[in-house]
C-alpha cells in the first residue's frame, strides 16, 4: 500500500516536472499543423527546420556565442579560481564574495546593468555585447566550480613542482591545470548551457543584427505556436541536456 | 654548504624558530631531531625556499638566499606524503625536474633510468603513483629528488608512513644512497633510532631552539641536559650533592643517600645539588641471597652500592629490563644482557639487589628545576 503511494507521489512530481517537456516532444513529432489532436507521426517539421535558413543562421550564432563566452568564461574564471585559491591579498574576500552576488544577482538585473554600461561606453549592441554579457554571467559558475576542485588539491604538489624548478606559469600549466582539468571542462559545459538558454540577458545586450535562438523562439511563439517551434525546442534541450551529462560526469570525483 | 646565521622566524609575532645558528658540512648527513612542533619543519622550509626568515640568513654555498624562490635553489626536497603528481606516470614525474630545466630527451631518459634503477624501481617506469606500494611511491619520491643532482637533500619525515620493518630498511638504503651520491642530506624526524642510525651529526631542537648538536654517540652519552637526555631514549635520573673534590675532574658526591665518585669534565662547586645520569644498560646489578648476603659487583662497577628491590621484571628476547626501587623510593630502570652461562633470569621480584654502574660512565649536570 504505502510502496504504491511512494511510486504513485514520485510519479505525480515527475509528471509536473516533466510533462511539458514531453508534451513538447511529442508535438514535434505531430503532422497536425494547427489542432492539438493527433494527427500521426511525421518528421516533417524537423525537415522544415533544416531548410530555414534564417533558423538555421540563428541557432549558428546561439551555438557560436555559447561556445565563444564559455572559452572566455573558462579561461577567465579557471585562473580567477587559482588565485583566490593560491595567493592572500587585500580584497581576496571582497572578490569571492562578488562571485556568489553575481550568482545568485537576478537576470533582469545584470541584463539591465550591462545594457546601462554599454549605452555608456556607446558600444553598438550585437555580437560583442552579447559575448561580454554572457561571459560576465558565466565566469562565477566557472571560478566556483574550479575554487571547490582546488580545495581538495594537495598544496605539498605545488611546493614540489617548484622545488624540481618549475615556475609559477610552469606550476599552472604542467600540475594545476591537468589535475583541475575534469573541472575546468565542467564549467565550460556548464556556461555553454548558461549561453544557450539564456533569454533575458540577450533580449537587452544583443542587437538587431545579431539574433540568438532563445529571442527567436519567443518572437516566433507571440504569432502562435507552430510544430517547427516545437521541433527546435527538443533540438535545444537534446543539446543542454548532452552538456549538463557530461558535465555532471566531469565533475564526478574519481578515486 | 649550508649555513643558518640566527636565523630567527615568526607566525604572527609567535616564534617558530629562534635565532638558530648551524653549519652543514659539504657530503654531511645531518638530522634534525625533536618531538612536532619544535620547528624542524620550517627550518627544512626555510632551506627549502617555502618559508622566509623573519631575521638572520641562509647561506648555501655562501650564498645569501633570501628571496631566492625554491625553484631557483641547488636543493630538493623529499616531502613527507611524498607529493607524487598523481596524473604523471613514474617516469614523468622523475623526469620533472630535468624537463623544467630543458635537458635534452636523450639525456632526460638515461637519468631517470639511472635514478629508478638506484632506488631500485626498475620496470616500473610507467606505472601511476596510485598503483605504487608505500615503499614504492617513497622510492619515487627520493628518485625524483636525486636526478637533479641537487647539492643538498632535504628530507621531511620521509619515512614516517611506513612500517617498522620498511622503515629499517628504507634507513639503511638512504645511508648507502647519501654515500654512493656524496651529497648533503638533511633529515628531519621526531624518531632518535632513525635519527641515530643514519647521522653524521644530530640537532636536538625543542620549542625554535637547538639544545645540543653532536654526533649520535655525543648526544646519548654526553647529552648537556635534561631535555636532550630524556628526549634521546630511557635515562635514569638520581638526584645528588657534591662533597669533596678529589681530584681532577674527579668528586664524592652523596647520591641517594650511599657516597659514589663522580667524573666531570665541568666544574663543580661543593655542597652543589646535581643529576647523575644514568642509561638503564649502564648498571648492572647483583642479588643478596640467603648465601651470599653482600655479593660483590664486578672491579670497575664496585663504587657505586645503591640497595634496593626488584619490583618488575620485562621481558624483550635479547635484553631484559628490571625495575629497582632504592630504600629512599627512587625508581631505577635497568636493562641487563642475558647471562650466557645460564637460562634463568639472574632475579625475580621482591629480590633484595644492590646497584652498580661502570665507572666514568655518569653523565653529571647541574641541578634544573
Amino acid at each position: 500500500m504505502s510502496r504504491w503511494l511512494h511510486r504513485g507521489y514520485a510519479g505525480c512530481v515527475y509528471a509536473f516536472l516533466y510533462l511539458p517537456l514531453v508534451v513538447v516532444a511529442v508535438f514535434s513529432f505531430n503532422s497536425s499543423k494547427y489542432s492539438l489532436a493527433w494527427k500521426g507521426f511525421t518528421l516533417d517539421w524537423y525537415v522544415r527546420l533544416w531548410q530555414n535558413s534564417g533558423l538555421m543562421t540563428t541557432a549558428f550564432n546561439s551555438l557560436l556565442i555559447a561556445a565563444a563566452s564559455a572559452t572566455l568564461a573558462t579561461l577567465l574564471g579557471t585562473v580567477a579560481a587559482f588565485v583566490l585559491h593560491r595567493y592572500r591579498f587585500p580584497g581576496r574576500r571582497t572578490l569571492f564574495g562578488t562571485l556568489f552576488v553575481m550568482m545568485m544577482s537576478p537576470d533582469i538585473v545584470i541584463a539591465l546593468s550591462l545594457l546601462l554600461l554599454f549605452l555608456a561606453l556607446s558600444l553598438p549592441l550585437g555580437f560583442s555585447t552579447l559575448l561580454l554579457a554572457h561571459t560576465v554571467l558565466c565566469v562565477p559558475f566557472v571560478a566556483t566550480t574550479v575554487f571547490s576542485r582546488f580545495v581538495g588539491f594537495p598544496d605539498d604538489l605545488v611546493d614540489a613542482a617548484r622545488d624540481l624548478g618549475a615556475g609559477e606559469y610552469q606550476v599552472f600549466r604542467h600540475i594545476v591545470l591537468p589535475l583541475a582539468s575534469p573541472a575546468v571542462a565542467g564549467g565550460w559545459l556548464l556556461s555553454f548551457t548558461l549561453s544557450l538558454d539564456d533569454v533575458i540577458i540577450s533580449f537587452f545586450t544583443t542587437g538587431p543584427d545579431f539574433e540568438v535562438l532563445p529571442l527567436r523562439i519567443y518572437s516566433m511563439v507571440r504569432l502562435g505556436i507552430k510544430p517547427d517551434v516545437n521541433a527546435l525546442c527538443v533540438v535545444m534541450m537534446a543539446v543542454t541536456v548532452t552538456a549538463l551529462v557530461l558535465s555532471k560526469h566531469l565533475l564526478k570525483e574519481k578515486k | 654548504m649550508v649555513t643558518l646565521a640566527g636565523v630567527t622566524k615568526q607566525y604572527n609575532g609567535h616564534p617558530a624558530l629562534v635565532d638558530i645558528s648551524l653549519t652543514v658540512a659539504d657530503g654531511e648527513f645531518l638530522s634534525l631531531l625533536g618531538p612536532s612542533g619544535c620547528g624542524k619543519t620550517t627550518l627544512l622550509r626555510l632551506i627549502g625556499g617555502f618559508e622566509r626568515c623573519t631575521k638572520g640568513s641562509v647561506l648555501i654555498d655562501g650564498r645569501d638566499t633570501d628571496g631566492v624562490p625554491p625553484e631557483r635553489r641547488a636543493v630538493n626536497t623529499v616531502f613527507q606524503n611524498y607529493a607524487l603528481f598523481p596524473h604523471m606516470t613514474v617516469f614523468d614525474n622523475v623526469a620533472f625536474g630535468l624537463r623544467m630545466a630543458n635537458r635534452p630527451r636523450d639525456e632526460i631518459a638515461a637519468a631517470v633510468n639511472g635514478a629508478l634503477d638506484l632506488v631500485q624501481l626498475h620496470g616500473m617506469a610507467a606505472r601511476r603513483p596510485a598503483e605504487l606500494s608505500g615503499g614504492q611511491q617513497q622510492r619515487v619520491a627520493i628518485a625524483r629528488a636525486i636526478v637533479n643532482k641537487p647539492r643538498v637533500l632535504l628530507l621531511d619525515e620521509p619515512l614516517s608512513a611506513l612500517d617498522h620493518r620498511l622503515r629499517k630498511q628504507m634507513q639503511k638504503e638512504l645511508k648507502q644512497l647519501q654515500r654512493t651520491l656524496g651529497i648533503t642530506f638533511i633529515l628531519v624526524t621526531h624518531d632518535q633510532d632513525e635519527a641515530f642510525a643514519m647521522s653524521d651529526r644530530v640537532v636536538v631542537m625543542q620549542q625554535g631552539r637547538i639544545e645540543q648538536i653532536g654526533s649520535p654517540r655525543e648526544i646519548y652519552e654526553e647529552p648537556v641536559n635534561l631535555y636532550v637526555a630524556r628526549f634521546v631514549g630511557d635515562i635514569n635520573v638520581l638526584a645528588g650533592v657534591i662533597r669533596e673534590k678529589i681530584g681532577p675532574n674527579l668528586y664524592t658526591a652523596l647520591v641517594e643517600g650511599v657516597t659514589v665518585q663522580l667524573r666531570s669534565d665541568r666544574p663543580l662547586s661543593l655542597a652543589q645539588p646535581v643529576h647523575i645520569l644514568l642509561r638503564p644498560e649502564d648498571f648492572r646489578l647483583a642479588v643478596e641471597d640467603a648465601a651470599t648476603p653482600a655479593r660483590e659487583l664486578p672491579g670497575t662497577i664496585r663504587h657505586a652500592g645503591l640497595k634496593g628491590t626488584v619490583r618488575r621484571i620485562f621481558y624483550h628476547g635479547a635484553t631484559y629490563d628490571v625495575e629497582v626501587s632504592l630504600e629512599n623510593g627512587t625508581r631505577i630502570q635497568v636493562t641487563e644482557f642475558f647471562d650466557e652461562d645460564s637460562d634463568t633470569l639472574s632475579c625475580t621480584p621482591g629480590d633484595r639487589v644492590t646497584l652498580g654502574w661502570h665507572e666514568g660512565w655518569e653523565v653529571v649536570l647541574p641541578h634544573e628545576e
